[in-house]
């Protein structure tokens, strides 16, 4: 707690406000996800690298993503999102081609119900296997006729811990086992976490979870091993088309600043970064990305805030209550003599 | 998306739709099987993952809801027993303590049994860590639990050690102990409004200024009837004030969360939360009105009073706690509060005054 910005808002240099000295630039992910051609390497690089273990092998029916979103055991997540809408004023060139949605209204219901009677309505996708009831045995499109083709892009965008500039696992954590690094990124400490799982609450992301055999909380640690040995991390490395770019923060910035001016200039008018600006609810992501549609269309919350922002104003409201309990336990005693 | 560059295309069936993935999901869905109960809110149209949630559910279990009903518990009670040790009221602060005591104990045996690694339960005590209210909380109690134990164990101490040196001693200790536990008292019934508020979990977070008051009322009324349940009528008489005033907290506070007009509020009023805060409204009403009418005459009355009180308060906790894991299963929650947010922010820059929210927030 060294500045007026130590809780939210804007702040330059987290690593300096955690307390390091003479630290490196702080680095971070850009993910453009206009490039992803989701082939899932930075997914395997991660289990490889970090040793993480299996996390439930699953045909989930909705798409060509079958991690479903982000857990203990999957740091990187490629989400996948088929949409009947063109990339820009690019032809998809379906014109004689008998293709149509691979996902069928039916599969989509049979999905979401199975979801919805799922032990935590599916949120333990990532961490642990999820039986939605197998949807269908259809082929893709096999059901639609030449009046069902549809113009259709497919969005593919890998997610990972944000790394943010305020963290709410980080705030929340109280043994200490997550920590702001030298490089400003956000890690676990395993020897010191006893799974409490405050940080899973915590994270206005959905990312950090607890894995239900071991009982401590995992996530995305940047590769700390790697920087601290001067590599980059597993998943940028193995990354074919560099859609996930590491860097230190202020020249990743700048890179995607240039990129969304490009495709604008492009066409692709949908284009807008997520997680760049300093000024948002979390202080600006770690790790930030270019998406070609709203948010919540990829799983991400549209406008998240870090939960410590209102940490003054809730312990008021509790010393309030609290005063009060104190003068109505005192009051009953007073007057009515013994009865 | 231009048709007039000369391409043969055969026409757009779905112009003007965004897309077939992000159908439009109704909120309240997911966990709403009540049938009855009609949300506060208009059902919101948004997008989503495949209609995946987006926020982890909590891991915490029944354990930790338990607590938060312990925990007030043993406050309310300490609360009592310090003033019935002040005004001299022997059987009331004696039961008073010992009810306090087993239920910290309760609440200590619960917190470290939810703890992905219980062997690890002393690593919270390893940082002070202002940001975390676990961390203040873990300080609170460990100031708050010895005078509270030591107290409770000069009124239990055998007739036999009572008369020996440490046990003159520890009963001479019994009052500052218990004042010191009994000022701390509120801070440990307050605090665990603070621990849940500070998550990204809507509901929760949401409900920030009413939960601290809906907590510490909850304490008062459970801890007033533990004191009607476990004195003679005589004695009760503050027991019976603390735990109608607490009740009427409790409601009243309760109330204000469901009458909220954000989304939010849709968590509390639907479902399991509902009927389980229902269920609790019925019996902390009840008790109450015993409380300050018959209690005053039958013990009987006091007793079913003071248990209604006790089940009153634990479902109240059970319910808000099952309000914020709904919230996090139901994307609803989170994009469509987050996504008018933006809207407004976004209309105040183009110089529109936006849609304003209904909490002036």
């Amino acid at each position: 707690m060294t500045n007026e910005h130590s809780l939210h808002g804007p702040l330059e240099d987290p690593a300096a406000d955690a307390g390091h000295v003479g630290h490196p630039p702080r680095v971070g992910f850009f993910t453009d996800t206009s490039v992803c051609i989701g082939c899932k390497a930075c997914e395997v690089a991660c289990k490889t690298w970090n040793d993480v273990p299996e996390d439930g092998l699953d045909l989930l029916g909705m798409s060509y993503d079958n991690t479903g979103m982000l857990g203990a055991s999957s740091w990187r997540h490629v989400a996948f999102v088929e949409q009947e809408r063109p990339l820009g004023r690019q032809d998809p060139g379906l014109a004689a081609l008998p293709t149509g949605p691979s996902v069928t209204g039916v599969q989509q219901d049979v999905v979401a119900e199975g979801m919805r009677h799922a032990e935590r309505g599916g949120a333990q996708l990532g961490t642990g296997p999820v039986d939605v009831g197998f949807p269908s045995f259809e082929l893709p499109g096999a059901s639609t006729g030449a009046e069902g083709r549809t113009d259709f892009r497919w969005l593919m965008s890998s997610d990972v811990c944000k790394h943010c500039t305020h963290a709410g696992c980080l705030d929340v954590c109280p043994t200490g086992a997550l920590f702001r690094t030298e490089f400003s990124t956000v890690v676990v400490q395993q020897d010191i976490c006893n799974g409490c799982g405050y940080c899973v609450s915590g994270c206005p992301y959905g990312v950090i979870d607890r894995r239900p055999d071991d009982g401590r909380a995992w996530k995305c640690t940047l590769c700390y091993d790697r920087l601290r040995g001067g590599l980059e991390p597993a998943c940028a490395k193995a990354c074919p088309t560099d859609s996930i770019q590491f860097g230190p923060l202020d020249e990743l910035r700048e890179r995607a600043d240039r990129r969304l001016e490009q495709l604008h200039g492009a066409g692709v008018a949908e284009a807008r970064l997520y997680g760049r600006d300093p000024e948002d609810g979390v202080g600006g992501d770690g790790a930030f990305f270019l998406l070609l549609d709203e948010p919540e269309v990829y799983g991400l919350p549209p406008d998240p805030v870090v939960p410590t922002r209102d940490l003054p104003r809730m312990w008021k409201y509790a010393g309030v209550a609290a005063s009060a309990l104190l003068a109505a336990a005192a009051a009953v005693f007073v007057g009515g003599g013994k009865r | 998306m231009s048709q007039d560059d000369g391409t043969l295309r055969e026409p757009r069936s779905d112009a003007g739709a965004t897309d077939f993935t992000a159908r439009v999901f109704a909120s309240g869905r997911g966990g709403d099987d009540g049938g009855r109960e009609r949300p506060v809110v208009p059902r919101a149209e948004f997008r989503s993952y495949y209609g995946r949630p987006v926020l982890k559910p909590p891991v915490w279990n029944w354990k930790i809801a338990a607590y938060l009903f312990t925990g007030g518990l043993s406050a309310g009670a300490a609360l009592l027993a310090a003033g019935a040790d002040l005004t001299g009221r022997p059987v009331l602060r004696r039961w008073s303590r010992t009810g306090s005591s087993a239920a910290l104990m309760a609440s200590m045996y619960l917190l470290v049994a939810d703890l992905g690694r219980p062997e690890r339960f002393h690593h919270m005590l390893r940082v002070a860590k202002p940001s975390s209210p676990m961390s203040v909380g873990t300080w609170i109690l460990v100031a708050y639990g010895p005078g509270n134990v030591l107290a409770a164990a000069a009124d239990v101490l055998p007739a036999r050690v009572r008369a020996t040196l440490p046990g003159r001693l520890l009963r001479l200790a019994a009052r500052p102990a218990g004042l010191a536990s009994a000022a701390l008292a509120p801070a440990v019934a307050s605090y665990t409004a603070v621990l849940l508020s500070q998550t990204a979990v809507p509901a929760w977070h949401d409900a920030h200024r009413h939960l601290p008051l809906l907590f510490t009322g909850s304490a008062a009324a459970s801890g007033g009837g533990l004191g009607m349940l476990v004195a003679p009528v005589a004695e009760a008489a503050p027991a019976r004030r603390l735990a109608a005033a607490g009740a009427a907290a409790e409601i009243l506070t309760a109330r204000a969360i469901d009458r909220r007009p954000t989304l939010e509020a849709g968590a509390y009023t639907t479902g399991r939360a509902h009927r389980l805060r229902r269920a609790s409204e019925y019996l902390t009403l009840g008790g109450a009105v015993a409380a300050v009418t018959l209690a005053r005459r039958s013990r009987p009355v006091a007793a079913a009073a003071g248990l209604a009180l006790l089940a009153g308060s634990a479902l109240q906790r059970f319910g808000v706690f099952e309000a914020g894991v709904a919230s996090t299963r139901d994307p609803a929650y989170v994009v469509v509060p987050q996504r008018e947010r933006l809207e407004r922010r976004k209309a105040a820059q183009d110089g529109h005054p936006g849609p304003a929210r209904p909490d002036g927030t």
